[in-house]
């Protein structure tokens, strides 16, 4: 078996008292695109900023590519950060910056690069997100779904063996969803990425995962292909996957909560 | 909580922030040289060249009119008094001096405070709030040398030159009220202005608007990198940038005049 390249162990995390992530542990191998799929609140973003290194665990590691981002010195963990790529959710884009600008950033600061060669890159890099003429755009120029493709480009400006996608579909129309869905899988053939998706959106899920993992108030519940997914009979993920609401009337915060309105505690059953 | 605990608390706060200021400042001072033209990183200098232009020449037409408001009013009211004991003349005195020493840094201050030092946290909020600090975090990129190196290093080289300029309106200003109370000719007055002032006193203001600049700076930086949520964040921490970064000038300059004064550097 292949050594992972992200390793999630035990981690846990809380914010005021309230736990967020409760000993999540998760393997990402190489060239694999993983789904972490949950519902709002479920810590799936939290579990992304720690493992691009944004935030610091309660207790429990993330090692990347065998490096433990939180114990790590300066130089390894600004090694790390290069072979990882991440598009963030609002794509993030400098708004004082053009479009190719905000991809050639990477190459023009990290690199000791020639300015024509990374002309060239930025060009390829765009070409290949389908934004090849779009450079000189600035950011407030492009669209929604343009915006997370740039955002895609300067993800890969440094070639990096991880992609990481916050909610790359979030707020886009169905068509233009579906052609980030499509981007990613190209990727993956075309550059031997490692993915790592988050996202709530089920059919985008299985449309691009080899495995989906699901995250659920803080605890991670499944890990499995998306035909084993799919087929689960536990109850959380088919209430997910089947999209049946909470009935709101009957959580304890809501029937606490109309308790002290009415003043009648202990009233309410 | 008693009233002790509440007391703790805001003096253990005040000291976290002072400390969080001054490691912030200490990071941006070490990121300097990486702005500079030649042993600097490729095009970086640029950036603070922008800052300058921005902090600097857009402040200098609101400075202009502000010196030479506030270099007439002191004309006026030194005026008043001293007409009566027919020392007219040692307006010039007041002026100059009142404006090399004191105002000129302080003026200065407060107009840069007010636009480039909510400009900042305004900028490196929205930033914090779209994720772009995020981005550039995860690009193995410091925000402290990318965002923060260029506008240190433009306020402090644009801040002790605005305040210069703010010194020559005021004078200025002060040269026109002579001029209209008793028609004292500009060489005459450029000639009282030499007598009464010293290199000294043009120092002691630009060695203040060094560190008014640098206080602005980061406080407006720092209440940026602080914001956490939405746009009410970002406002809630642009007001905050002005009101502290004018509250801790002021207590700069409480500290560099009584400095001056012990120090025997503010007496002629």
């Amino acid at each position: 078996m292949t050594e992972p390249i992200i390793s999630v162990r035990d981690l846990s995390v809380s914010y005021d008292g309230n736990q967020v992530l409760d000993g999540v542990t998760l393997d990402i191998e190489p060239n694999e695109i993983m789904v972490l799929l949950g519902g709002s609140g479920s810590g799936k973003s939290t579990i992304l900023r720690h493992i691009i290194g944004l935030e610091r665990p309660d207790s429990g590691t993330v090692l990347v590519r065998g490096v433990d981002i939180n114990r790590c010195s300066p130089a390894e963990l600004g090694n790390i950060r290069r072979s990882v790529g991440v598009a963030f959710q609002d794509a993030a884009l400098f708004n004082s910056l053009s479009t190719e600008e905000n991809v050639g950033l990477p190459m023009r600061e990290l690199t000791a690069l020639a300015e024509p060669v990374i002309e060239i890159m930025i060009y390829m890099k765009l070409a290949v997100v389908g934004l090849g003429a779009a450079g000189k755009l600035m950011p407030f120029e492009l669209s929604g779904g343009m915006k997370k493709r740039a955002a895609v480009a300067r993800a890969m400006a440094l070639d990096p063996e991880i992609l990481v996608f916050d909610e790359p579909s979030a707020g886009l129309d169905p068509i233009v969803s579906a052609e980030l869905d499509e981007l990613i899988l190209f990727l993956k053939r075309a550059f031997q990425v490692t993915i790592l998706v988050v996202t709530h959106e089920i059919t985008s899920a299985f449309r691009i995962a080899d495995r989906i993992a699901m995250l659920y108030k803080g605890s991670l519940i499944a890990v499995d292909n998306k035909d084993a997914f799919q087929a689960s009979n536990d109850p959380r993920i088919r209430q997910f996957l089947d999209r049946v609401p909470d009935p709101l009337t009957q959580s304890a915060a809501v029937q606490d909560h109309m308790r002290e309105l009415a003043g009648l505690t202990g009233a309410v059953r | 909580m008693n009233v002790f605990e509440d007391i703790g608390d805001v003096f253990i706060q005040q000291f976290a922030y002072v400390g969080g200021l001054s490691g912030q400042f200490w990071s941006g001072l070490l990121a300097l040289p990486s702005m500079l033209p030649i042993t600097g990183k490729r095009d970086r200098w640029q950036s603070a060249i922008r800052q300058m232009a921005a902090i600097g020449v857009a402040a200098l037409p609101m400075i202009g009119i502000m010196a030479l408001c506030a270099g007439f009013i002191l004309a006026l009211q030194g005026a008043a008094e001293l007409r009566r004991f027919g020392a007219l003349r040692y307006v010039i005195d007041l002026v100059a001096i009142g404006f090399t020493r004191e105002l000129g840094p302080l003026l200065t201050a407060i107009v840069v405070s007010g636009r480039s030092g909510s400009a900042f946290s305004a900028e490196i909020g929205t930033m914090m709030v779209t994720n772009e600090i995020d981005a550039l975090r995860t690009m193995a990129l410091d925000p402290i040398e990318f965002v923060l190196a260029p506008k240190f290093l433009a306020a402090l080289i644009m801040v002790p030159c605005l305040t210069i300029m703010c010194n020559v309106f005021g004078i200025l200003a002060g040269a026109g009220f002579m001029y209209l109370s008793t028609k004292m000719t500009l060489g005459v007055y450029v000639r009282y202005v030499f007598d009464s002032i010293v290199l000294r006193d043009v120092f002691s203001g630009l060695v203040k608007s060094v560190a008014f600049a640098a206080i602005i700076v980061q406080v407006g930086c720092m209440e940026g990198f602080k914001v956490r949520g939405g746009p009410e964040a970002v406002g809630r921490a642009t007001t905050s940038a002005v009101v502290k970064s004018t509250f801790l000038v002021i207590l700069a300059d409480l500290f560099f005049t009584a400095l001056f004064y012990l120090t025997g550097w503010s007496t002629s």
